[in-house]
C-alpha cells in the first residue's frame, strides 16, 4: 500500500540530511521524496510516498514529527487530493517517426521542450500511472535519458498552509482512542 | 584580540566574544558544573571558563567519553541538563558514544563541540570532523554555530530540547572563528526562541482516557504494573507509589525503571525481562492488564514480542508518540507526561475501582516462593551476588548512589541492590556501554559531594574508561569501587557457556598463553590475578586492596566505605556463575532458565 504524507519544516541546511538519514536508519521504506520552498521562505514543504502498511505510515508520520525541524506533517489518506509528477526524457526521433511521438505527446498532453537531429525531448507530467503509460509508449522509439522529480500533492479541500502549520497543537489532538473491547 | 575600541562590558582580560558569550549563557542557563576537555578548537571556551570559575566548576576529565558519561551522572541523578565539552575531531568523536547512551537512555545532556574554523569546514581540515553529521541519528537536536549572533538563542534552545517532553542530548558544534569574534555589545541571554515544530508539553491524557484506565483496573483481576524510566525522567515516583499502594497492584520496573518504587516492598516484583525474576515475568504473562507507564517494550523485556503479556489488555502511558504502538498494540494508549496521568489517576480513584485481588497475590507468591532470586553457597569463594548484596546491606541507611558497568554485575546489583528512592541506580541500560560506570560515578561524586557514590563494576568494564581514576584523584572525588573481578568477560562467557558448548572466544581477559584464553583452564580460583588492579589504582594515586575469601569481604567493604577519598576493592570472584533467571534472548517466558 502507497501512501502520500506531506510535511512543512524549516527552510535550513542539514533539515533534508536529517530527515533522510532518519528514515534510512530506522529502514522505512520511501518511494520518492520532493522538497521545495513554500509561500513561506522560511519553511520548506516536503512530499513523501510511503509503502507499507497503516503501523509503518504511522510510525513514520510520528518519527517525523520527533525531529525538532519538521513543523507538522499531514498524512493524505482517506483525502481527495491531486498528485503530481514531472518528467523529462530524450527520445531517439527520426524525420520518418518524428510525427509519431508528436501525435503520442499531444494525446498525452506532454510538450516537445527541445528538438535536435536525432532526438527529442520531452516535459511530460501528471499523475504516475499516466507517466508510465508514457514511458512504456515511449520505449519502442528507444529512450536514451530519463529523469524525473518525486511526487508532489495537495489536498483539494483541507489544507496544510504555513500559518497553519505554526499554529500550536491542542492539549487532544491526534488523541489516541482506546480499542474497545 | 584586545583593542582600543573594546565596549565597556569587556576589559583587556575578557574579550566579549563569542566563547565568552557562549560561556555567560550556560551560567544563565544554571550551569554550575560540566565536564572538558581541551583542544585547539575549544580553547576559546576554556579560555572564557576559567573567567567564570566561580559560576562553573570545570572538571577535567582524562577522556572525552568520561566526561559524557560524568555529564549523565549529573543529568541522570537530578534531572538537570548535564553539560560535557570536548575540541573538534578526535575530540568530538570521543563523545559520539556517551551522546548515543543518552539518546537511548533518554537522559538530558548537552553535549559541546569545538569545530574548525568556517572558512575551512569541508577542507579535511586538521582536526577536523562533521560531527554534526556523524550525530544526527544519535541526537535529539544539533546545532552548527555560524554566526556569534546566534549563540544566547542556540544555548537556550539546545537546554530547553534537552530537558523537555522525552528528554535526550542536543549537540552544539561551534567553530572556532565563531568562539573568536568579537563583538560590540553584550547580547541579550535571554533571547525568543525559534522552535516552531517543538511542542514538547502540549499532549495531555483526556479524562476520559483516565476514567478507561480506571475502569480497566476495576474490571481486571490480574493487573500488574510495569513501570520504567519515563517515571523517573518525570519525577514522578512518588505520585507512581502512592497510586501502586492504593490499588495493592503488584509492581515490576525495567532496568531503567529501578527505583520508581521502593525496592525492598513487598508489593515489588522487582525486575522483568531477560534477567527479571521468575515472578514478574510469570505475573506479565499471566496479566489481564498490563499498566505500562514510561516504558518502551524493548526486546530485553518482552523477548519474543508477539507471545508477551498477550492474554490481557495493555495500557500504554508515554509522553513520547512515537513509542506508542512502536513494538506492541495498545489498548488504551495514551501520550502524556506520566506524572500528570498519575496525578489525575491519584485525584480520581474511588474505592470502588480498586479490585480485589487476594487471589492473585497468592498466586505470585506461591511463585516467589518456589523460585526466589537466590545464589548458592560457594565455601570460601566470594560470589559476586553476595558481593553486592554484602554492599547494599553495608550501605543502604545512605541511600547511595551505585552506578554500574555493563555486563554480569550490572544485572547482579539490579537484581540483589534495593533501591528505596529514584534516581540512585545509574545504568547504561539502552545502548549498554561498558565503561559506563567509573565516569558515570565521578560525575554523581561531583554533583553530590556530601553523599556516598559507589561504581559497582566488572575488571573488563574498568579498563574501558580506567583513565578516570585519575580525575577521581585529581578533583577529590570519593567514588568507591567494589570491582567484581572474574577475569572474563562474563555475560559473553555465560553466553559462551548456554549457546557455544562454552568455546571461550576472546573473553578471558588475561595473557594468551594462560590455559583459560581456551577454555583449557581448572577453572579455578585464581592465584595471580591481570591486570594488578591494586597496583594499577595506587598508580593513579587511588587507595586499593584485593580480597579473596568471603569472610574477608564484609571488613574489606567497611574499610572502603570508611575511607576518606576514593578506593578501589578487587573482589576476585568465580567466573563459572551464570546470571539468573534468564529468558534467552527472542525467546518467552515458558523458556527461562533459573539453572
Amino acid at each position: 500500500m502507497k501512501h502520500v504524507l506531506s510535511a512543512i519544516v524549516m527552510n535550513q541546511p542539514g533539515v533534508l540530511a536529517h530527515i533522510a538519514g532518519m528514515l534510512a536508519s530506522r529502514a522505512f521504506n520511501i518511494d520518492s521524496l520532493a522538497v521545495g520552498e513554500t509561500e513561506n521562505s522560511q519553511f520548506s514543504r516536503m512530499t513523501f510516498v510511503v509503502a507499507g502498511d497503516q503501523k509503518t505510515l504511522e510510525q513514520v508520520r510520528k518519527q517525523l514529527e520527533k525531529i525538532v525541524t519538521v513543523v507538522k506533517v499531514v498524512d493524505y489518506q482517506q483525502q481527495d487530493i491531486v498528485e503530481r509528477d514531472l518528467m523529462l526524457m530524450k527520445v531517439s526521433a527520426t524525420s520518418a517517426n518524428r510525427s509519431a511521438i508528436r501525435e503520442l505527446v499531444e494525446i498525452f498532453r506532454a510538450r516537445i521542450v527541445d528538438v535536435d537531429t536525432g532526438h527529442v525531448m520531452i516535459e511530460i507530467s501528471g499523475q504516475e500511472s499516466k507517466l508510465s503509460a508514457f514511458v512504456d509508449l515511449m520505449r519502442d522509439f528507444g529512450i536514451l535519458e530519463l529523469v524525473r522529480t518525486g511526487r508532489i500533492a495537495l489536498a483539494r479541500h483541507s489544507s496544510l498552509s504555513v500559518d497553519q502549520a505554526l499554529t500550536p497543537p491542542t492539549p487532544y489532538e491526534n488523541i489516541e482512542s482506546t480499542v474497545a473491547g | 584580540m584586545a583593542t582600543a575600541s573594546l565596549p565597556v562590558t569587556a576589559t583587556k582580560a575578557i574579550p566579549l566574544n563569542g566563547a565568552e558569550i557562549f560561556v555567560r549563557s550556560l551560567v544563565k542557563q544554571g550551569v554550575d558544573l560540566m565536564f572538558a576537555y581541551p583542544g585547539g578548537c575549544s580553547m576559546p571556551l576554556h579560555q572564557s571558563l576559567t573567567f567564570h570559575k566561580d559560576e562553573i566548576r570545570t572538571i577535567l576529565p582524562r577522556h572525552e567519553q568520561g566526561g559524557g558519561f560524568a555529564a549523565q551522572g549529573v543529568a541522570r541523578t537530578t534531572g538537570k541538563v548535564g553539560v560535557c565539552m570536548g575540541t573538534s575531531g578526535p575530540g568530538a568523536t570521543n563523545l559520539v558514544t556517551a551522546i548515543a547512551d543518552a539518546k537511548m537512555d533518554s537522559v538530558p545532556m548537552v553535549a559541546i563541540t569545538g569545530q574548525v574554523p568556517t572558512t575551512v569546514i569541508g577542507t579535511d581540515a586538521f582536526q577536523e570532523t562533521p560531527i554534526i553529521e556523524i550525530c544526527r541519528a544519535i541526537t535529539k537536536h544539533h546545532y552548527l554555530v555560524t554566526d556569534v549572533r546566534d549563540i544566547p538563542r542556540i544555548v537556550k534552545e539546545a537546554f530547553y530540547i534537552a530537558g523537555t517532553g522525552r528528554p535526550g542530548p542536543v549537540l552544539i558544534d561551534v567553530p572556532k572563528n565563531v568562539q573568536l569574534t568579537v563583538v560590540e555589545e553584550e547580547p541579550d541571554y535571554d533571547p525568543p526562541m525559534n522552535l516552531p515544530g517543538y511542542h514538547p508539553e502540549v499532549r495531555r491524557a483526556h479524562p476520559s482516557q483516565i476514567r478507561d484506565i480506571l475502569a480497566a483496573i476495576r474490571e481486571s483481576k490480574k493487573p500488574i504494573f510495569y513501570v520504567g524510566g519515563g517515571v523517573i525522567q518525570a519525577d514522578a515516583a512518588e505520585e507512581f507509589t502512592k497510586f501502586a499502594r492504593k490499588t495493592g497492584i503488584p509492581v515490576t520496573t525495567t532496568v531503567m525503571g529501578i527505583g520508581a518504587f521502593p525496592g525492598d516492598d513487598p508489593q515489588s516484583l522487582h525486575m522483568l525481562g531477560m534477567h527479571g525474576t521468575v515472578y514478574s515475568n510469570y505475573a506479565v504473562n499471566d496479566s489481564d492488564l498490563l499498566i505500562a507507564l514510561g516504558v518502551r517494550f524493548d526486546d530485553r523485556v518482552t523477548g519474543k514480542l508477539d507471545e508477551f503479556a498477550k492474554h490481557g489488555k495493555i495500557v500504554h502511558v508515554d509522553i513520547d508518540a512515537s513509542e506508542l504502538h512502536k513494538n506492541k498494540k495498545a489498548h488504551i494508549p495514551v501520550v502524556a507526561n506520566v506524572k500528570e496521568v498519575l496525578q489525575g489517576l491519584n485525584a480520581m480513584i474511588a474505592d470502588e475501582d480498586v479490585p480485589e485481588l487476594s487471589e492473585w497475590w497468592k498466586t505470585i507468591n506461591a511463585w516467589r516462593d518456589k523460585f526466589p532470586l537466590s545464589y548458592k553457597d560457594a565455601g570460601d569463594l566470594i560470589l559476586p551476588q553476595y558481593a553486592i548484596e554484602e554492599l547494599w546491606k553495608q550501605t543502604k541507611e545512605r541511600h547511595p548512589y551505585v552506578c554500574v558497568g555493563v555486563g554480569q554485575h550490572q544485572m547482579w546489583g539490579a537484581q540483589f541492590f534495593k533501591f528505596e528512592k529514584p534516581r540512585h541506580w545509574l545504568s547504561s541500560s539502552g545502548l549498554g556501554t561498558m565503561g559506563f560506570g567509573l565516569p558515570a560515578a565521578m560525575g554523581v561524586a561531583a554533583q553530590h559531594p556530601n553523599d556516598l557514590v559507589i561504581d559497582i563494576d566488572g575488571d573488563g568494564c574498568m579498563l574501558m574508561n580506567v583513565q578516570e581514576l585519575a580525575t577521581l584523584k585529581c578533583e577529590k572525588l570519593p567514588v568507591k569501587i567494589l570491582l567484581i573481578n572474574n577475569q572474563h568477560l562474563g555475560m559473553v562467557v555465560q553466553w559462551e557457556d548456554r549457546f557455544h558448548d562454552g568455546n571461550r572466544a576472546h573473553t578471558y581477559l588475561g595473557p594468551i598463553d594462560h590455559p583459560e584464553w581456551s577454555g583449557a583452564g581448572e577453572g579455578g580460583h585464581y592465584e595471580e590475578t591481570y591486570p594488578n588492579f591494586v597496583q594499577v589504582a595506587r598508580g593513579f594515586g587511588v587507595e586499593a586492596k584485593q580480597v579473596r575469601r568471603k569472610q574477608d569481604l564484609p571488613a574489606a567493604i567497611a574499610e572502603m566505605i570508611a575511607h576518606d577519598g576514593p578506593f578501589l576493592l578487587d573482589v576476585i570472584t568465580p567466573y563459572q556463575e551464570h546470571v539468573l533467571p534468564m529468558i534467552p534472548s527472542g525467546k518467552t517466558v515458558k523458556e527461562i532458565i533459573v539453572e
